[in-house]
């Protein structure tokens, strides 16, 4: 422990937080100090964003106390902590767009003359003053969809500063940040700390972190893995920290000659992507990951013709491909199963019959245009069967199975169109154990099928157990391709932070 | 399976209910003839309802079919005056019923304008346009062939008019696509998940715009039985007729937000609107206390089906 550390503004001791059916924190401690920067850090789902929540009173907690300028903190809900001092900038920022840089700050407590009318002129002026000590130029009666989303951050800052906040939190802040924007985030960050406010920052970016930070706390799986000093650490032990565990599941990888390259993509570019190049073969297992925001689902998507892309070439099976529409990229034998079954993959109201048999309704369609359900039924029955999804009949709705079914189903819908290329986005997610390993083992299948599977996933060890070669992801573009021999965690997290070159 | 086959029945329920209710209070209701003048003062709603329960089913809504019908009731007595065959002059106004639907519906899908208002606009244009081309003046449908033209909205088949049978054949035709083809299911797909059914590949623009293109098209449909029966057009015909289509089909047990519903639902809340007019006629409540009357039972048939769903 350092032994000049002030004493801290925050303490938080034994924090758990149970999910139904998921431990996402188990006995997490965590200090914030004044007039210091504290840096977060750990993977996707470590627990970092549920710790901050419970803290800023979105969530409840299972267990733990809070200590907050000495006394037992007792937060009511997020408009409480902010009162209270406690002040949290989400990635997605909570402003109104329609209104001006003012009367978002003073949402809700707007000063008022004695008729209550609200007094604009206290209002800009307040505001105003926030604004100059921040160093933003605009006016405070700009409205805030007129601004650049690293403006808008700092007028989130300034809102925090209203209320006079002891601790300040961000997640990701320069996320969707310009080089120049975040220099001048890191500025105000620094000034913050200058004036006594402790600041917890969130950051996937380790330049960031080493420029930026005074203390790191750690995550791994929901449990603290250590609170040290920037000074004492180094790029390669905090990446240790990060993923220093072992693979604890089994991953039924099998080994296959790939075959011919099915789709060879170069440059694509959209809004959100940065020129992706990369090919996958037949008979394939691609591992795409990466961390939150890198651009991944958003590069299924497009090639799914479900996003435009603004550039870049698609080749598929030797032929130009330029995905037009979903509708467009399913005649061309691409299927997509989205990491979000319930919201884009499903229509839950529907049968599973239904659900499977959508994308190819065409088959079962005889004369007079009627569908032959009998027909719909047999062929939905015998993917049921393959993919072992239980439920009571095919005619069951999809809303009321568990979560490993559904997805099942999501794949099946795809599976009945003989894709060529198969996109997996998260496909264990939300799936329980058992559930997962007979997805792996059908994604096995398919490989030996020939089909040239892109599987998208935040969890490093089915990324590392099931790939044959990982693309790692960073910012928008590819930042790197590992063949599966030469991959492990901490290759692929410098990869996902944005560093080159190996370990030292 | 049990609670589902309830929650079909529910307005079947209803209605009975109200028939039985009604009989008590008027003896006339029950007689053959009021029966079939109940039916056939329901087929123009039942009709246009079919169209706007394909819209509704995609968690869309058309406010334009009361003016298409007025549109269409003055074009189909402008055409009886030419010389074109009969037959020919109502496929042509059927036509000019669907491209207004087509329409709207690509203001909807490529404009991504709300249904609400899109067809919000139809309704006024249309509107306008039916008046302008007639002056505001009725037009004589009593010109041409109208002998034959009359048969559709007077005419009797085994003593029974024939506006009721094309409601069962625009209805018989409407459970068929929606239960046994592949638009049926994709509107259904739509509705439930706009989204995951873009994402499975369906061209949702299209199954879109396919909809009002229904709804207008039945609306003319509507417009034509009318202008027969009334043997004239009125440039003012059909005002309000699409929150009779919309109730008949709430009422009827589908959803406003899309995905789930049925076309026989969507009869029974035609028929449940049709019996409410017709028993408040019979018992000489004056026209302004009916449209309270109506407004009540539509809010209690909607309430009870909510509870039920809850």
């Amino acid at each position: 422990m350092d032994p000049i550390a002030p004493s801290p503004i925050l303490e938080m001791r034994g924090i758990a937080k149970q999910f139904p059916g998921m431990r996402a924190l188990d006995g997490v401690d965590f200090r914030a100090f004044p007039g210091e920067v504290m840096a977060l850090m750990g993977e996707n789902g470590a627990g970092k964003s549920t710790l901050m929540k419970i803290l800023c009173g979105a969530y409840p907690r299972t267990a733990g106390e809070i200590v907050f300028q000495g006394k037992p903190l007792d937060i009511r809900g997020p408009r409480d902590a902010q009162l209270k001092g406690i002040s949290i900038i989400y990635q997605e920022l909570n402003l109104v767009q329609e209104l001006s840089i003012a009367e978002n700050i003073f949402l809700g407590r707007e000063p008022v003359t004695r008729l209550r009318k609200i007094d604009g002129a206290r209002l800009n002026a307040g505001a105003q003053q926030l604004l100059t000590r921040l160093g933003v130029q605009a006016s405070p009666k700009t409205r805030v969809g007129a601004l650049s989303v690293g403006q808008q951050q700092m007028v989130e800052i300034a809102k925090a500063l209203s209320f006079d906040a002891r601790i300040i939190i961000m997640d990701e802040p320069t996320g969707a940040l310009a080089d120049a924007e975040s220099e001048s985030l890191f500025r105000v960050i620094r000034e913050l700390r200058a004036s006594g406010k402790a600041v917890i920052y969130i950051s996937h970016r380790l330049k960031e972190v080493f420029a930026l930070s005074d203390r790191v706390t750690v995550l791994r799986d929901g449990r603290l893995v250590g609170e040290t000093p920037t000074a004492k650490l180094t790029e390669d032990s905090i990446i240790e920290m990060m993923v220093g565990r072992r693979l604890t599941e089994q991953y039924p990888h099998v080994e296959a000659t790939p075959g011919p390259v099915r789709l060879a993509v170069e440059d694509l570019r959209t809004r959100f992507t940065r020129g992706a190049t990369f090919a996958v073969r037949a008979g394939e297992i691609l591992g795409v990951t990466g961390l939150m925001g890198a651009g991944r689902t958003e590069l299924a998507l497009a090639l799914f013709g479900a996003l435009p892309s603004s550039q870049g070439t698609i080749v598929l099976d030797g032929k130009p491909y330029r995905p037009r529409s979903p509708h467009h990229a399913v005649s061309r034998g691409l299927a997509y199963v989205s990491e979000d079954r319930k919201r884009r993959g499903l229509i839950l109201g529907l049968s599973i019959k239904a659900n499977i048999t959508l994308p190819v309704l065409k088959r079962f369609q005889r004369i007079l245009f009627w569908l032959s359900d009998r027909a719909a039924r047999i062929a939905a029955r015998g993917y049921v069967d393959q993919l072992a999804i239980r439920s009571s009949s095919e005619r069951q709705a999809v809303l009321h199975l568990s979560g490993g079914n559904q997805q099942k189903v999501s794949i099946a819908k795809w599976l009945i169109t003989a894709p060529k290329v198969l996109i997996l986005d998260e496909p264990t997610r939300g799936v329980d154990v058992g559930a997962k390993h007979e997805i792996y083992t059908l994604m096995n299948k398919f490989k030996q099928d020939g089909l040239a599977i892109i599987m998208i996933s935040s969890e490093m060890p089915e990324i590392l157990g099931m790939s044959d070669r990982i693309m790692v992801m960073h910012g928008g573009g590819v930042a790197g391709v590992l063949p599966r021999g030469a991959a492990d965690q901490e290759a692929i997290m410098r990869l996902a932070i944005g560093l080159r070159g190996t370990s030292s | 399976m049990n609670s589902s086959f309830f929650s079909r029945l529910r307005p079947v329920i209803g209605l009975v209910i109200l028939a039985v209710a009604i009989s008590l209070l008027s003896p006339r209701f029950l007689t053959t003839g009021n029966i079939i003048n109940v039916l056939r003062q329901t087929s123009i709603n039942a009709v246009i309802a079919t169209g706007m329960t394909f819209v509704i089913l995609t968690g869309g809504i058309d406010l334009s079919v009361g003016s298409i019908l007025a549109y269409a009731g003055v074009i189909m007595a402008a055409l009886l005056a030419t010389q074109l065959p009969l037959l020919a002059s109502i496929a042509l106004v059927l036509l000019l019923g669907a491209a207004i639907g087509v329409l709207t519906g690509l203001v909807i899908t490529k404009g991504k304008v709300q249904p609400f208002i899109a067809t919000f606009v139809s309704m006024t244009v249309v509107r306008g346009a039916t008046l302008v081309f007639t002056d505001g003046k009725p037009m004589s449908a009593d010109v041409g062939p109208a002998e034959a033209f009359a048969f559709l909205g007077q005419g009797y088949g085994f003593g029974i008019p024939v506006p009721i049978f094309l409601m069962a054949a625009v209805l018989a035709l409407a459970y068929y696509v929606l239960r046994h083809t592949r638009f049926g299911r994709y509107i259904y797909a739509l509705g439930g998940n706009e989204d995951a059914a873009r994402l499975s590949g369906l061209r949702t623009g299209l199954i879109k715009t396919a909809v009002y293109a229904v709804s207008g098209l039945l609306a003319a449909l509507a417009g034509i039985i009318l202008t027969s029966r009334l043997s004239s057009a009125q440039p003012t015909a059909g005002v309000g007729y699409e929150l009779d289509a919309i109730a008949a089909v709430v009422v009827g047990g589908t959803s406003l937000s899309g995905g789930s519903g049925r076309i026989l639902g969507t009869l029974v809340g035609a028929l449940i609107i049709g019996i409410l007019n017709n028993a408040l006629n019979l018992m000489n409540v004056s026209s302004y206390y009916q449209m309270i009357a109506k407004g009540v039972i539509i809010l209690i048939a909607v309430l009870l089906d909510r509870k039920a769903d809850a």
